[in-house]
This record gives structure tokens, sequence and C-alpha cells, in this order.
């Protein structure tokens, strides 16, 4: 039995967007919407982290921290993007500054698309990243050589 | 003197008693927000989860602060539930402290270092009034060791409420729940990251937390002491403290160290003190 | 008797010699085996005498009467000189007034006297004695490599290394005479002895800051002077014979008789254990070389004078001018440690926690129940060992990395390893439980309690006792922070300060070992001789500080099997890269670096603030004795 689907603590970092994703995410942890019933909890540190909540297309300015940040969590960890610039740079894609979505800089596990993402798909999103998180679990937990052997169960 | 069961019991069972409080805590805290609120058991969930994960550190030799720390909270509940000193509990209990900023220290992280001095600003703000309750209760049923307060007929609480408010005061403090809450808190993050635990991951973490929980059970268990003459009162007078306390921690926000520092010392130097000197008094003219 | 008269004798034989010798080599040999047999026959004493309870020994008193005069004639002649030559009148006119007492005494009362036991050795002897001979003679050994190194780096200051162990031993050899002398007259020759050692040996460096720092220890240590001269001569004035001299008869004549002369002796003792408002010459002894400052503050000078206190504590218990001269102590303890927090240098840190801690013991002795004697003794025992410790280590560390500052200690544990870890060991000495000060401590707030106005000092310990874990805690927090980019440089560090400080450490960690061995054997028997009763710890009590401190010393094995595997990141920077000397990248491209130092609350805990307010309220305390003295005497 595993823990890590119960207790999924985020952390959100804003890459250079407009705002509107970030009110959103942040409405996702008001009583309306309240997150905390699957026991989600904003962090705000990286080391306390299993799912780094992404934000805007990523500047010049914040690739570096994006990194650092992504750098910091300990395994096992997802990368959710959410938004549209988060996901490919949105209508900023073309901007000469913008990296063009958080992929260019940290592997991605779940995007979560709109402008701005609604409160529903973000916990739709951050849900569907538990799976990927757990499977990354398991990963971690084989050692290295073994994964043919038991790869076959995994679905 | 010392009973080795209650101890064993302790290390045993506190963290469980500890988690579902924290549990139970959360939910209230939830349901007066207007929320649903987490399930009972996401304490337990959140700490194994945390030993799930990878523990990463800035420097190894945290991973041994962090031991000490959650062994000697151990230690000093364990002493504590098994009737010895009340002042060396609360000295040992220092000591549990201690560490814990050191390991702090250790880590030579900005966001660390000033969650370890507020600590230390905590643990100076909260260790007068604590030492205080104590003294009173000596004071009162003429010993130090709980074991002799606890079979103690007499009410304590009816000699020490002065010492008690005082003690409430603190334990916001020690509970670390808002306005006290600053050297690291469940909601601290926009100020100082996570104060102390900020460098701590995974078990290391999952110790802390543990940690808290065990020390929780013990401050729970001093305030069963002002009410030890009639078990019953003592666990309503249990319950309702810490409904207050979760109270005070939803509607006030957080204050600045000097303030927490101020009113805890005055809080002491009042109550505290008024209520010892006329105990004195009495005791002069009785005795 | 021998042996009490080998330790007074010997040490000033070595002094002596020590001034001829001027062959580095020769010295400091010279030193090392003195230092050694001074040890060794200290260590004597405890196994001769640990259990004889309270010794007299008759010394022939007409033949040394007159060599005592004239020695205290002559170190007065001395100051005076010293004095003009400095044209520091305030010293002067002290030294007259005392030199006028002292003729006086001479003249008028010592005629008749004939005070018979001179020597005497008990169980709080034999404590002093280990400490001065154990811990004093470490510190002459330290002080053999120590010097070298200091005139090395100091070569503005003239090498009077000659001078300054013949000074250090002469102030061991005045200490075992101080602790051994049952004769007021002769503790009082042996007190002067003290006073000027100390004003030679902070005057060391010629500069102009040391000698005003020595004149103004000279100052407040004379005023103390005056005041026991003054009871000698009230002495003398009640019982012409001369009885009274003795310490034990006196002790015994109960407080109608002997109050006015042990609240005169004991405010000399306040002077010399520089509680406020005299606190400002051991802060200023800082200027001094390390050793001289670690010998002031743990073995010698000021325990002189908590000595004396507690010696008298009987006498003080239960009257009002014992609350006073523990209020003083208390009201010393609280402010000197919040003062600490104020202070970066650690000889100043260290400096008011001498202080503060010298205060709780006068609190102890001053409210003198049986309890609180026994812990002001714990506490001397404790203070010493602990003390001399840290001063020796930040003595290494400033001759190492050139500065006391506790910032620059940062990262201490990479730098200098087996330093910090003494460090850590001492610091953990001072405050935290299991060890030592805290076991004191612990005992002093039971006693306090059931002491008459007790509820004063209990409220003083429970706040005193919360700020010297901040200030403490904070100076160990800054030497165990891991710098990723520390560089070690411990290495050349001379074997016998190794050794001194590994002793060190090791009577640090032991003392708590054993300290119920310590309790039963010396500390217990004299308390039941003085007061009838003893205490001591509950067994259940030191069974479970033993477990703790076991449990101590095996947490660190944890580190073996945390040692490989974890895997490390840096310290989380806001997001921001850093490099392991933790710089980064600011706006606009500019490295930024970054470096953080501890509060030190300086609005709050200001140093000229708080000295101010002590010394205020300290001296309307001394005011308020004085007037109830007078009117005993009157």
């Amino acid at each position: 039995m595993s823990y890590m689907k119960k207790s999924p603590w985020i952390m959100h970092y804003d890459a250079s967007s407009c705002n509107g994703c970030d009110i959103e995410v942040l409405a996702c942890l008001t009583p309306l919407y309240d997150v905390e019933r699957f026991g989600i909890i904003n962090t705000g540190n990286p080391k306390h982290t299993d799912i780094f909540v992404v934000t805007g297309g990523i500047n010049e300015q914040n690739r570096a921290v994006v990194k650092n940040i992504y750098d910091q969590i300990p395994e096992p960890k997802v990368v959710v993007a959410v938004g549209i610039c988060a996901t490919s740079g949105g209508v900023f894609r073309e901007c000469y500054n913008i990296m063009g979505g958080i992929d260019k800089i940290i592997p991605v596990d779940v995007y979560v698309p709109g402008c701005a993402a609604r409160p529903e798909s973000i916990i739709d999103g951050i849900v569907t990243a538990l799976g990927v998180l757990e499977k990354k679990r398991q990963l971690m937990k084989e050692p290295a050589g073994k994964t043919d052997v038991t790869g076959g169960e995994k679905k | 003197m010392i009973s080795i069961l209650n101890a064993v019991l302790f290390i045993i069972l506190a963290p469980l008693i500890g988690g579902l409080i924290a549990g139970i805590d959360r939910k209230i805290t939830a349901r007066m927000q207007g929320r649903m609120g987490p399930p009972l058991l996401q304490p337990f969930y959140d700490v194994a989860k945390l030993f799930e994960k990878e523990n990463v550190v800035v420097t190894p030799s945290q991973n041994y602060y962090v031991l000490s720390y959650i062994v000697f909270i151990a230690v000093s509940g364990a002493l504590f539930f098994s009737g010895g000193d009340l002042l060396l509990v609360i000295f040992a209990f220092t000591l549990a402290h201690i560490f814990l900023v050191l390991g702090a220290y250790s880590t030579n992280s900005p966001y660390s270092f000033i969650g370890a001095e507020r600590e230390l600003i905590q643990i100076i703000a909260y260790e007068p009034m604590i030492i205080l309750s104590a003294v009173g209760m000596y004071m009162v049923t003429k010993s130090f060791f709980v074991s002799d307060i606890m079979n103690s007929p007499i009410p304590v609480i009816v000699y020490l409420p002065g010492i008690f408010i005082g003690f409430l005061m603190v334990l916001t403090i020690k509970l670390r729940k808002s306005p006290f809450d600053l050297s690291t808190s469940h909601h601290a993050h926009q100020e100082i990251v996570k104060g102390v635990t900020t460098e701590f991951s995974g078990s290391g973490l999952g110790k802390i937390e543990i940690a808290h929980w065990y020390e929780n059970v013990f401050l729970l268990g001093f305030i069963y002491l002002f009410f030890a003459f009639n078990p019953v009162i003592a666990l309503a007078a249990i319950i309702v403290t810490y409904l207050i306390e979760i109270f005070i921690d939803n509607t006030f926000s957080r204050v600045k160290w000097q303030y927490t520092i101020k009113s805890a010392w005055i809080v002491a130097g009042t109550l505290g003190i008024v209520n010892l000197a006329v105990l004195y008094y009495l005791s002069g003219v009785m005795g | 008797m021998i042996d009490l008269v080998f330790l007074i004798v010997f040490p000033l034989i070595a002094a002596v010699l020590l001034l001829v010798v001027s062959k580095d080599s020769i010295r400091d040999a010279l030193v090392k085996i003195s230092a050694l047999l001074i040890g060794i026959v200290s260590l004597m004493t405890l196994f001769l005498y640990y259990n004889t309870g309270a010794l007299y020994f008759p010394v022939g008193y007409q033949q040394v009467s007159q060599i005592i005069f004239l020695v205290e004639v002559f170190l007065a002649l001395f100051i005076l000189y010293l004095g003009i030559k400095y044209r520091k009148s305030l010293a002067v006119v002290l030294i007259l007034v005392q030199l006028g007492l002292l003729a006086y005494f001479e003249m008028f009362c010592s005629e008749a006297l004939h005070a018979v036991q001179n020597l005497f050795i008990d169980q709080l002897s034999i404590i002093m004695a280990l400490i001065i001979g154990i811990i004093g003679s470490a510190i002459a050994v330290y002080a053999v490599g120590y010097m070298g190194t200091y005139h090395r780096n100091h070569p503005e200051v003239q090498d009077r290394r000659r001078t300054f162990f013949f000074m250090v031993f002469l102030f061991i050899s005045s200490m075992f005479g101080l602790v051994f002398s049952n004769n007021l007259i002769w503790v009082f020759l042996f007190w002067e002895l003290t006073t000027v050692c100390s004003f030679i040996l902070i005057g060391y460096s010629r500069s102009e800051e040391a000698v005003n720092n020595a004149f103004l220890a000279l100052v407040m240590n004379l005023l103390g002077g005056i005041a026991f001269a003054g009871a000698l001569i009230y002495l003398a004035g009640i019982d012409p014979s001369g009885n009274l001299f003795e310490i034990n008869q006196l002790i015994s004549a109960g407080q109608a008789l002997a109050i006015v002369p042990a609240v005169l002796i004991s405010f000399a003792g306040i002077t010399k254990a520089a509680l406020m408002p005299f606190s400002s010459w051991l802060v200023g002894a800082m200027v001094a070389p390390t050793p001289v400052s670690a010998l002031l503050h743990s073995s010698t000078m000021v325990k002189a004078g908590v000595y004396i206190i507690v010696r008298f504590s009987p006498v003080l218990s239960g009257s009002f001018e014992g609350l006073i001269i523990a209020m003083i102590g208390g009201f010393t303890f609280l402010l000197a440690s919040a003062i600490a927090i104020s202070q970066s240098n650690a000889k100043k840190v260290l400096a008011y926690s001498t202080i503060a801690n010298l205060g709780l013991i006068v609190a102890c002795a001053g409210i003198g129940t049986y309890k609180l004697v026994w812990a002001a003794i714990m506490l001397i025992i404790f203070h010493a060992i602990a003390k001399s410790l840290l001063f020796l280590c930040v003595g290494t560390v400033e001759n190492r990395i050139g500065s006391k500052d506790i910032e620059d200690m940062a990262g201490l544990i990479v730098r200098m390893p087996k330093i910090a870890v003494m460090m850590f060991i001492g610091i953990a000495g001072m405050f935290l439980a299991p060890f030592g000060m805290l076991i004191s401590k612990w005992v002093a707030i039971e006693a306090f309690i059931d002491a008459p106005f007790g509820i004063i000092f209990v409220t003083i310990l429970a706040f005193g006792g919360s700020i010297t874990v901040l200030f403490w805690s904070k100076w160990m927090g800054k030497i165990i922070s891991i710098t990723q980019y520390g560089k070690r440089v411990e290495g050349n560090i001379r074997s016998e300060k190794w050794f001194v400080l590994y002793l060190l450490t090791s009577l640090t960690v032991l003392v708590c070992l054993i300290f119920p061995l310590i309790s039963s054997v010396l500390i217990e028997p004299f308390v039941l001789s003085v007061y009838g009763f003893t205490t001591r710890l509950a067994q259940d009590n030191i069974m479970i500080m033993v477990m703790m401190l076991f449990l101590l010393m095996i947490m660190p094995l944890s580190m073996l099997f945390y040692r490989n595997g974890a895997k490390e990141l840096p310290p989380y920077m806001g997001g921001r890269p850093t490099t392991p000397d933790m710089k980064f990248a600011g706006s606009m491209g500019i490295v930024r670096e970054s470096s953080f130092s501890n509060y030190y609350f300086e609005q709050y805990c200001g140093e000229s603030r708080l000295l101010m307010a002590g010394t205020g309220l300290c001296l309307g305390l001394i005011l308020i004795g004085a007037t109830l003295l007078l009117g005993v005497i009157v």
C-alpha cells in the first residue's frame, strides 16, 4: 500500500504567467474547491514537494529558477504544466524572450490546457499526476537491473 | 516511583494519539473555514508518504541532529508519563529542541538559519512560563514528581489560575499555532519558506512531524496535571483547551517575534508571578 | 600538613625560578614539570583528606606575622609607585587608605593577637585546591605554547614572558594560600596578592588600553581590599584576643558577632567576583592574553571571591544583609546573561557568562540554605572546568583564524573539527541537560522555592535561564553550520595545547558522569558538617541523567550510518542557482554574496543600557546593605 497518492504536496511557481492561471490555482484552495480534501497542501518549499505546478511560458529571467527548483525536489516528483502558456507558450509563443512551454526546460508529466485553466481541470490534472507519481515511486523502489523482470506486471 | 510500563506505552501510543489529534485539528480547522477538510487520518498518510520519499539533505549531519531530536523528545515525554521529575522533563525537552535548532543551523541555509533564530526566540519566550508552572505545581503539591502531582487530591487549578492562563498562552507557541507560528508552520511559506524545517525532506521531515506529535501529547498531559484530582474534568479541560487553541489559530494573524516574546514574558511576569506570590504568602500565613 | 605548605610554597619557588631562567626551552620544561607536580600533589590532598573532615594545623604565628606585614607594605608601596608613575590618582588614594588601615591595624590591634590554627583543610578547600591545582596548572601549560604564538603575532608587545610565568605561578600559590588559610589575616595577604597578580597580568601588553583596564581592575579590587581591612579592624575591636580571626571560630561564633565582618568580606568577594556594579573590570581584563582570561575566569581570582562568600554563607544565611547580597547576585545573573546576547566577541560573551554564573553562585550563597550551598559548590566546579575549556578553545581559534568574533567562527566544524567539537562540548556543559551547570541550576530552583524570599530568585532563574539558552545556542549553531567552502586549518597546533584541551574536554564530560560521587564524597560531608543537613539529587534522577548522557554520547555514532547514501543538494535559495560559497546572480547580472549573522537584539540587550541599569540597581542594594551594617556597628 502506498501513501504517495494520498498526500500530494504541491509547489506552485509562476514562470512569467499573466497571473490568470495563478489565481485559478489559488481558487482550488478556497472552500469551494478545497483541494485539501485530497490531502493536497501548497507547501512553497521544493524540498517538501511532490508535485511541481508551473504556470506561464518561462522567460529568460526564470528558466534557471525553474530548473533549480525542479532539481531540489526529492524523488519521486512530477511536473504539472498549468495553462496554455505553460504547455506551449500560448499567445506569447513567438515572443523573443519566451521559451515556449515548461517542457523546454524540465520534463513535464501532465499538461493542463486552458486560458486560464479552470480549477476543475487543474484538480483533474493533479489527480492524473498522482497516478504518474505512484508509477515513479514503484520505479524508484525497483533496483535498476530488475526492471525487466517485473516490467511485465506493470500496466 | 518511575513506571517503565507507562514510558513504553507512551513511546508506542503517543504518535498514534498525536497523529489523531492532528487529524481532528485539521478537520475542525477546515470546518471553521467552511471547507470539507482532509480525511481524519491525513496526518498519518502525510508522514507515511514522507518516509516513502527520498531523503535529500544539504549535509548528512542534519540526519544526526534530527534523529537526536526525536529520540530526546520521546525520552522526555516518556519521562513525563512515567512520573519523573517535572523540571528534568522540561530541561530534557529544551535539549531536544536545541537539537532541532542545531539541525537547522547545520545546513547553512538562509531560510533555515532565520527559522532557527526564531525557534530560539520561541524557546526563550515560553521557557520561563513553563518553569514557573512546574514551580507552582510544586508549591501546591510539595513535589516535583509527576507521579505525586497526579495522585495528589488537591485541585491544583484552584490554586494556580494565573499560572494556567499563562500556560495556555505559551501553549499556543509550543503547538506552533498562529499568532505565534514564527519559526515554522503549516502555513508559513510566504515569509520564511518553512523556517527550521526548510532543508529537511523525506524521512527527516517525517521524524520532525512525529516528534511534534510526541510533544503535543506531552503538552496535553501537562494540562491534565492542573486537573489531576478529577480525570473526567481533566479530559474535558484538555478538549476545551485544544478547541480554544484551534479557534485562536484560525482567528489571529501571525505577529512579529518582538510581540511574541514581549507578550509571553509579560504574561509570565505578571499572571505567573502574582499567582506564585499569592501562594507564597498563603503558605507563609498557613504554614 | 606538609602538602598544604608544599602547595603554597612550591609554586612560589617555581615562580622565582621562572623569573630567573631566561632560556625558552628550560622555562617551558620547568613550567610543565611544576604544573605536573602541583597537579599531583593537589590530587594527593584529595586522597589524604577526603574523609578526615576539617583539619586545623597550628603554624607559628609570631614569626610569620612580621613577614606578612612586610609583604603587604611592599605590595602597597609597589602599587603606590605604579599609581604615581601612570598618574592614576584614584588608585593612589585607595592604596593610601588601605596602607593607613594596615598601619593602624599593625600598631593598635596586632599586639595581642595570637590566632594559632592558621592552616586548615576541609572538603571545600579540597575542591578549590583541585580546581586550582589541575585547571590552573593546565592553563599554565597551555600558556607555554600560546605565549610563543602570541609574541609572534604581536611583535609590538615587549616579550616579558619571565614576568608572565612568574605572575602565573605566584597567582596559583596565593590561591592555594587563600583556600588553605584559616587565619583571616593570612587570607587578606593572599587576597591582596591575587589582586596584584591580576593587575600585572591584565596590563601585560602595556598598551594604553591594557594599562587602563589593569588599573580599573586594581581600583575595584582595592575597594574590596579596604572593606576586608575594615573587617579585620572591626574584629580586632570586638575581640582583642584574636580568636575570632580563625575562620571556623568566627563562623561558629554566630550571626550576632560575625555578621559585620562577614558582610564586609562578602563585599570584598563581590568586587573580586566582578558582580555588578564592579563587572566592568572583568570585561576589561579581556585585553590580556587568553590564558590570563582563562585563569581569571575559571580557577583563580573570581573563584576566590565566590569561595569566600560560600565560606561565610552560614553567617549570611537568614539575615537581611545576606538577602541583599543574594539579590545583587541574582540581578547580576539576569542582566549579565542578557548583555551576553548582544555580544559577538566570543571572549566578551564568555566574560558576561562568567559574571552571570558568579552572580548565581553568590545568590545561592547569600541565601545560604544547605541545598543552595550544595548548588553553589557544584556551580563552582562545573563552571571552572567548562569555562577554562571554552577560553582555551577560543584562544586556539584566535591564534589560527585571527579573530575571536563569533560570526567569524561560522563553519568552524569544517575548518577546525576537533576544536569545534571541544567548544561544542564546553558550551553544552554550560547550559544543556544533562551537563553540569544545568544540574546546579535545577537544584537551585528547587532550593530557592523553600528559601525565604525565594520567589524572587525562582523568577530570576526562570527568566535568566532561558536567556542563557539563547546566547549559547546561537553560538553553537554558528560553529556547527556546514560551510561548503571551508578549508581545514587545524594542523600545527602544539602538542601540549592539544593535551590541555583534551584534558579539559574529558574532565567536562567526566565530571558530569561522576558528579554523584563528587557530591557524596566532598560536597555532602561539607554541607553536613556546616549545617547538620545535606542534600542530593534523587536516585532516579541521577540514573536518568546518566542514561541521557550515554544516549548523547552514542548518538553521534548514527553519523556513520548516515555518512554515505544520502543525496546532497545545495540549500534552497529561493530558486536561485547558487555556488558552493553562497554567491548567486542578482538582478542586472550582478553577482551577490550571501552572508548571515545572528540576532543580537541591540535595542533590548545593549551593553551600555543594561550595564547602567545593573550598576544603578546593585549600587542601590549595596547602599542599603551599608546602611544596615552601619546600624549594626553603631
